[in-house]
């Protein structure tokens, strides 16, 4: 440190506050942040050391190489769908038809590009286009006539659902082209090992660049800065963690462009909701609403964006499904669809109440959930006992949820 | 457009209110409202509950839209439909409900609709601004990277004060500013008001506290159920001013007064 001890840095002024700096402070800060109920990713990292253990004890299969591979194509798909309920989470808000939405979605891919002949190109525009619509209606209701998201987008899955059978028609189910690009893209297209190994370097070195410069700009304007050593620390284990992924996917197919794609979407969202203002607006909306409008931001507009933005990624998911599945089916989009879409972002960290979530946690969220239903799928149980046990994983995720916003209110952090 | 328009000189007026009414249902919050204050103008709000002082600075804020009435801003007649567009024709409020995002930082929230980049958020620069406002209020908040959640309620005032100076204002309107304040809070939000005063803006304050009220107010407006009940200046008696925010001599104010007195001089007679 270069400072002049008799100019104290900006923010190091007040004697009341402790100082986290060396790395045994860092970790004691996290402590406690998490006994505050400021829980973080620390759900989803239990749930994952636990899953993994009972699954590959039960059956060794489910930690083989190609089984995660295979996990990480079907995280794709409702994951996708998950980034856009932790847009409507952020708000204190809900849409209950991701499910039926995705399932149009697929069947418009379907019957458009399949039985009408249109590009893919186009199809998939279309499909797009009719999700941005429904979640502009949504907004619409919400924003004019004031009806609640919860029963607006209830009489959504219904009415969207029943649209997916019309279009589908008599027969029912379409099956897509084995050899098109759309398929092959959610079945077989795989990253060669140098590109993903070279792609799970880049986060790390993100780190470090990007905390080099805030660093040194943080210094020059006499604010403390996070120390060196923990920046180097979180970066080293984050690009050792990655690339040891990487290398075991690597030992089976390897890592999906499909999987690839879904991370994109959350690195581009992350930034959105954490560096823009759009993103501090939807925080401010989901937090207080009526300050939010004072300060200046047009409350509908931020509603309007993420109903639209929920929509359309409940869409790409349906599209991305219909490709895994290689088919447009009347069975697609229903069923577990939409409670796993919305568990993934609260087993995340994303809070009901609005206000509080991250792009990561549908990340992690769903890689949670999915390891839990192919774990199942793996122990050939029928789909009564994994419904039952996937909405028990629901229950205590929103438990969760809900004590650790009990702890936080009572420490002040809510 | 109303970007463009300028401070007026010292001594005209920023802010006109002509014939504001505001009603809820069947309920006349406001009536026909008469308000004028000047660049360079400390105005004093005060009024009992329910006088209407708090929907006044609401209307004015863009909150609430009046019933019926004009308001001119710095010379030319406005129409305040929205909060974003009376700040950004220069109309600050602190608001007594204070209106701040309790998951939000103190950063966030001193620049809430208003961030530095919006593309790719200034945090550095946001928090060295953060941290200066702060400092000439004498602002004691340990952290402004703390959410507003865990803040003291005087803390959360400062900030909601703070904010109202980011945006280089022509009229600030404060509601209760010193409500939540310790001492020396309160005399650095008095001397603000000052400040902010010579600059050649206008001010509005709303208190219940007389003193505060006389050390800065240049005139005292009195409300009184939702109605103009009279201007005063801060050398008007104690008396008369009561009676105006009360609408009778005879108040419990006046009757506490005079019983306190009786009770003295029957003490004092007793004694002799």
């Amino acid at each position: 440190m270069s400072q002049n001890p008799s100019q104290p840095m900006l923010d190091r002024s007040d004697e009341r506050v402790r100082h986290d700096d060396s790395l045994a402070a860092v970790a004691k800060g996290f402590i406690d942040r998490v006994r505050s109920g400021d829980l973080g990713m620390l759900p989803v990292a239990v749930g994952l050391v636990v899953i993994s253990i009972v699954f590959s004890a039960l059956n060794p299969i489910f930690l083989a190489p190609n089984n995660l591979v295979n996990l990480l194509f079907d995280c794709a798909t409702v994951g996708v769908i998950s980034l856009g309920i932790v847009c409507v989470l952020v708000l204190g808000e809900i849409d209950l038809s991701v499910g039926s939405m995705s399932g149009l979605a697929s069947a418009m891919v379907g019957v458009l590009w399949v039985n009408q002949g249109w590009p893919i190109a186009g199809a998939i525009l279309a499909a797009l286009v009719v999700g941005a619509g429904v979640g502009l209606l949504y907004a619409t209701l919400y924003n004019r006539l004031g009806m609640p998201s919860f029963v607006a987008t209830l009489a959504g899955l219904l009415a969207l659902l029943g649209m997916q059978l019309y279009i589908l028609g008599p027969t029912g189910s379409i099956n897509l082209p084995y050899a098109s690009s759309l398929v092959r893209f959610g079945q077989i297209l795989i990253m060669p090992d140098w590109l993903s190994h070279t792609l799970a370097l880049l986060p790390g070195l993100v780190m470090i660049g990007r905390g080099l410069r805030t660093r040194n700009q943080r210094l020059a304007a006499n604010l403390s800065a996070q120390p060196m050593r923990a920046l180097i620390l979180k970066a080293a284990v984050l690009t050792v963690a990655l690339e040891a992924a990487v290398f075991y996917l690597n030992l089976g197919r390897g890592m999906p462009w499909m999987f690839a794609l879904f991370i994109a979407l959350a690195v581009i969202l992350n930034y959105a909701l954490t560096r823009t203002q759009w993103g501090r607006s939807m925080f401010a909306v989901g937090g207080n609403k009526e300050a939010a409008r004072r300060s200046g931001i047009n409350v509908r507009r931020i509603y309007m964006s993420a109903f639209m933005l929920c929509s359309t990624l409940a869409a790409l998911g349906g599209i991305l499904s219909a490709s895994r599945l290689a088919s447009s089916s009347q069975q697609a989009g229903t069923g577990d669809v939409n409670l796993n879409a919305i568990a993934a972002a609260v087993i995340g960290g994303t809070s009901l109440f609005g206000g509080r979530g991250s792009a990561y946690s549908a990340l992690l969220g769903i890689i949670v959930i999915q390891a839990i239903s192919n774990g199942l799928t793996l122990l050939n149980l029928s789909s009564s006992l994994r419904y039952m046990i996937t909405g028990g994983v629901l229950a205590i995720a929103v438990i969760v949820d809900s004590l650790a916003r009990r702890s936080r209110v009572s420490h002040g952090r809510a | 457009m109303t970007a463009t328009l300028s401070l007026p000189a010292k001594g005209q007026s920023v802010i006109r209110l002509s014939g504001v009414s505001k009603n809820f249902g069947a309920v006349s919050a406001l009536t026909d409202i008469e308000l004028d204050v000047k660049a360079g103008e400390v105005v004093a709000l005060v009024g009992d509950n329910g006088a209407g002082k708090s929907t006044l600075v609401k209307v004015l804020a863009g909150v609430h839209q009046p019933s019926s009435g004009t308001i001119e801003f710095c010379g030319q007649q406005v129409s305040l439909d929205t909060p974003a567009k009376a700040l950004d024709m220069g109309i600050a409020t602190v608001f007594q409900d204070l209106a701040l995002c309790e998951n939000l930082d103190v950063v966030a929230n001193l620049f809430l609709g208003h961030e530095m980049s919006p593309w790719a958020l200034d945090e550095v620069a946001m928090e060295v601004r953060a941290w200066t406002l702060l400092r000439e209020l004498a602002a004691r908040i340990p952290s402004v990277r703390e959410p507003i959640a865990s803040l003291s309620g005087g803390q959360r005032q400062t900030v909601a004060i703070a904010r109202s100076l980011l945006l280089n204002p022509k009229l600030i309107m404060l509601d209760e500013p010193t409500a939540a304040l310790g001492v020396a809070q309160t005399a650095e939000v008095l001397n603000l008001i000052e400040r902010v005063r010579d600059r050649g803006l206008g001010v509005i304050i709303i208190s219940h506290n007389m003193e505060d009220v006389r050390a800065v107010a240049d005139r005292i407006v009195v409300l009184r159920l939702g109605k103009n009940n009279g201007v005063f200046t801060p050398k008007s008696s104690n008396q008369d001013l009561i009676s105006a925010i009360t609408g009778a001599t005879d108040n419990s104010v006046s009757r506490r007064a005079d019983r306190k007195a009786g009770e003295a001089q029957e003490h004092n007679g007793g004694a002799a």
